[in-house]
Parts: C-alpha cells; structure tokens; sequence
C-alpha cells in the first residue's frame, strides 16, 4: 500500500495499509499517543478504491484485510478514518483467537474491572468515558478482551467513540485536545473520538481482574437489578464475536466468568444516574 | 397392506431405547434455573431447563425405552407424551441418541 500506520493497543499490533494519504494523517494524529507496533502485526487492514479510477473520481473507500464482509458498503474519503476504526474491529471481532471478545467496554478501578455490555444505543462508550473521567482506567469501549487461561480482561484502550448526543456530554467534561474530528453524516449519525487519557493508555499491558457484568440501559426510570446467570451466560454469548470459534476454550471462558463474577443491570435515565448507580455496583462489590 | 392404528406413532416411540451423551464428550455449567451444556462433537452450546440434565443422568446409569425413564424419574403415565416431547427435543440436539 502507498501509506501505512502501524500501531499498538493493549496486547493487539495493527498495520493500516492506504491508497490515500488522509486516512493515514487522521490515524496518526489521533494514535498520537500510543506506541509504535514493536511486533509484527496481528492483524493489517487494508483502506483501497473500489475500482483503480475510485482512488481519484469520486473517491470510496472499501475495507478490506485478512477478513473481509463481502456485504460491506464502501464509504466516501472523508470518513476514511472511521473506515479504518471499521477495518480494525472487524479484523479483530473475526479473526481473534487468544482472547475471548465481549462486545463491551470495560473500566477498572484498585484492580476491579467492570464489563458495561448491552446493545447498541445502551451507552456503554458514553459511560465508560465519563467514567474515566471519574477516577476510573478506562480500558476500552468496544471490546473486552477476556483471558481464557487466566480469566483476566486485558485492556484494548482504542479512542472512545462517541455518537451523536453524547458527543456533547462527554466533550463537555474531557480536555478539548483529547477529542478528534467530528464526523458528520457517517451510517451511524455524529461520530467523534475520545483519545484516552495518556495514564490509561501508558496501562494498558496491564490486566485487570473482572469484578462485575454490568448491563446497562438507557431511557428507562433509574433501577437496579440483579441479572440470573444464565441470562447472563446467553447475553454474553450473544455480545460475543468469537464465542463459537473459540469452541471449548470460549465455553471454560464464559462460564467461569459467569460463575465468579456477579452480573447487574441499570437502568438510568440520564448519564449521571448511570454513574451513581455503578459507583453504588462498585461499593457493593 | 398394513394399515396402523392412529396412535401407532405413539405406541413405536414408546419403544425406542434411549442413550445419553457420553460424559465426555460433553461439559456443563449449572445456572439455576437453567443449565448451559457444551458438546464438543459438535462445538454447540444447548442452555437447557432443569429436567434436561435429571434426564441425562437417568439415561447414563442405563438405557431405557421412555416407560422405563419415566418410572425411574418417578413421573406419571401422563406425563409420558411430555416425556416423549423432551426426548424427540434431545435427540434432534444429539445430546440423546436412539439405540
């Protein structure tokens, strides 16, 4: 590829190969802060035109790697950067194998790590920021990387992303340097990240031991309650993008998560509801 | 001709011989109320209800057509057709095979 970026988030290398130069420049500005891959990388992903002409007429960008979704739509130059977030997960969601993925994002606190899971919508990016802002690590918003030897989460601290509404909460709260472009009109609405803060991602080759699932939701009245395990163990297997690839080893996983760890869900009505509630989750843990 | 009675459906599953999964090949994590089960002859994940795993046990210390597990589970002769519903359910998830 014409323009390439390497780099490393928690125990993942990523190499981002370009056919545009812009992608790459966003990726490095926004990767500031985080090291160069030392390693060979784990997974490459690939940022090409549909078509040889697309790199200059009307250009499109298609993600593409070691995996691919044929279904795929390409999306147009300006939201290069998101294609290659795009690009990353997805190589991640299908081709992990040391870690069991959750799609969730996880935070930690004196050693105590929570898994804030739920669909789309549920506000788990948006927590997990402000959290961080809160005395809290914040080890990730997209996926939790659960250890199947040592039961333990490792951190995968990638810029937060924040959509739509919650770009300004959380912008309101986070030093202005720490936010990227926004995005505007992507197939999810307003996108705009959140680079971590500098001590979460100088942490993030150290693990954390689960201490609680938590499900969060939005829109309803503030309510806590606990979640039986095999809800739990179904929602997870259903938050999961390598459970069944893992076989065996996912199972062993899952279920001694399942079994060590209590599993809660909130419902809130507004952000800082959410946080008191957890903080209430933290204390009683 | 043969011509079969209307329950004769009935009366043939009542003498299929029934056999659980080997122990081995199967792992489980009891969640109250329900229990996730693992085969690894097929890499399928089952979350089944509580009688799912009394039936397995029963139908490991020995085989048995659905008259016999039913007396050894202690049910009623009309909890049998119930019985017969969990056992065809088990056999189409491989976790009971017909002998």
């Amino acid at each position: 590829m014409r323009h390439r970026f390497d780099v490393r988030v928690g125990p993942i290398a990523f190499r981002i190969g370009s056919a545009w130069r812009a992608p790459i420049d966003a990726l490095a500005r926004l990767y500031r802060d985080y090291p160069q891959s030392e390693c060979v990388a784990h997974y490459t992903v690939r940022l090409e035109p549909a078509r040889p002409w697309r790199r200059w007429v009307r250009p499109s960008v298609v993600i593409g790697g070691d995996h691919i979704l044929p279904e795929a739509a390409p999306l147009p130059l300006r939201l290069g950067l998101l294609a290659a977030e795009m690009g990353m997960n997805l190589q991640l969601a299908l081709g992990e194998r040391r870690f069991l993925l959750l799609h969730a994002a996880t935070v930690e606190r004196d050693g105590a790590a929570l898994i804030l899971t739920g669909e789309s919508g549920a506000g788990k990016s948006t927590l997990a920021t402000l959290l961080a802002t809160r005395g809290w690590r914040f080890m990730g918003d997209e996926f939790a990387l659960l250890d199947p030897e040592t039961g333990l989460l490792w951190p995968f601290p990638r810029p937060s992303s924040l959509k739509n509404a919650s770009i300004e909460t959380v912008a309101a709260v986070v030093p202005a340097d720490r936010l990227g472009p926004e995005l505007a009109d992507t197939p999810k609405g307003r996108i705009r990240h959140v680079v971590p803060a500098l001590s979460a991602i100088a942490a993030m080759d150290t693990a954390a031991r689960p201490a609680a699932i938590v499900f969060p939701r939005y829109g309803a009245e503030a309510a806590v309650r606990p979640v039986a395990r095999s809800e739990a163990f179904v929602r997870l297997t259903q938050a999961s993008t390598n459970y069944v690839a893992l076989g065996e080893r996912g199972f062993i996983a899952l279920t001694r998560l399942i079994e060590t760890v209590p599993a809660i869900a909130i419902d809130y009505p507004d952000t800082d509801s959410a946080i008191g509630l957890i903080e209430d989750v933290r204390a009683a843990l | 001709m043969l011509c079969l009675a209307p329950d004769a459906g009935a009366l043939l599953s009542d003498l299929r011989v029934y056999r659980a999964a080997p122990l081995a090949v199967l792992r489980r994590a009891p969640f109250e109320p329900m229990t996730a089960i693992f085969d690894k002859r097929s890499g399928a994940t089952h979350v089944v209800a509580d009688i799912v795993p009394v039936i397995l046990d029963a139908l490991l210390s020995s085989t048995g057509d659905v008259a016999a597990l039913a007396a050894r589970l202690d049910l009623d002769h009309g909890d049998l057709n119930d019985l017969n519903d969990r056992l065809d359910e088990l056999v189409a998830t491989g976790l009971v095979e017909i002998l």
